[in-house]
């Protein structure tokens, strides 16, 4: 058991690389392996990768108030050249 | 980052100070710009300040521009020193000093506790106010150094690349950084999601 929780430990440190995959490519299969017999490493991964989606997702929806904008181009003396 | 239509912009003409071209660095950028400064501040009214500043600077330095970098990333670059320094100084007005985070440091801590998969909840779940406030409070928590990598990498989808310029870090660094804050964020995001089962499923027992 004591050495099974240090090969999690081990392992992930590289799971950001993996999210991102920029593993290497021997470090990602043993990852792989480790991941399909370790729940909670499984557990891990996902739930960073589901953490990096909503970030994402939430902020794409994010769009800057158009009086914000008009703001900024008076600022730049630029409110007579918008397209 | 955005994806240059059609049409690249003009660097030349940016140096000459043509005002069509300039509105539309502003229009490429702007939204990016905004975007990051409300991460970095979550304050409404000092992200725009950020955003006008970082603008009003770029404007100025454009001709000294040697084009090391790609035009984003110098833009970033500019908005997130405006949003530290705004922080410094807030730091100083409230006479709070914050522990920053050391790279090195806690080498121990790297270990995820909460165990709980609540990937598998209903979509609309993660899009509510509340969860979207609790995002933004989150990422307050993180300290300056790993909250600029996070915004940058994983909201701005820069590369790691790209993120190491505008910061000046090397890779390696950018990458540990991203790491801790992406663990950090995922521990901080189980526990509150796991309240929220807890909360959603007591008295239906
Ligand atoms: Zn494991």
């Amino acid at each position: 058991m004591e050495k099974n929780k240090n090969h999690c430990e081990e392992l992930i440190t590289s799971i950001s690389e993996y999210v991102d995959g920029s593993i290497n490519p021997q470090l990602c299969l043993e990852l792989e392996k480790h991941l399909s017999e370790c729940d909670n490493c499984r557990v891990v991964v996902n739930t960073l990768k589901k953490t990096i989606d909503i970030y994402r997702q939430q902020s794409a929806r994010e769009k800057m108030p158009s009086d914000v904008k008009n703001r900024l181009l008076a600022r730049l003396h630029l409110e007579d050249y918008r397209e | 980052m955005v994806e240059l239509q059609a049409e690249p912009l003009n660097l030349e003409a940016l140096q000459n100070g043509d005002p069509n071209e300039q509105t539309r660095l502003v229009e490429l950028y702007s939204d990016c710009i905004y975007r990051l400064a409300l991460k970095m501040l979550a304050n409404t009214h000092d992200a725009e300040d950020v955003l006008q500043e970082t603008f009003i600077k770029a404007l100025k330095a454009l001709p000294n521009f040697e084009g090391r970098s790609s035009l984003s990333t110098w833009l970033y670059r500019i908005a997130i020193n405006e949003s530290l320094m705004l922080l410094r100084k807030r730091k100083l007005e409230v006479a709070i000093q914050e522990d920053d985070f050391v790279d090195g440091e806690n080498e121990d801590s790297i270990e995820a506790y909460q165990l709980l998969d609540w990937c598998c909840l209903p979509e609309d779940v993660f899009m509510t106010n509340e969860t979207r406030a609790e995002l933004d409070r989150q990422i307050q928590k993180l300290p300056e150094n790993l909250r600029t990598v996070f915004i940058l990498r994983d909201i701005e989808a820069l590369s790691i690349k790209e993120t190491a310029e505008t910061l000046e870090l090397s890779e390696t660094n950018v990458k540990t950084r991203l790491f801790r804050a992406r663990l950090k964020l995922r521990e901080e995001l189980s526990t509150y999601f796991a309240e929220f089962i807890e909360e959603n499923t007591n008295g239906k027992k």
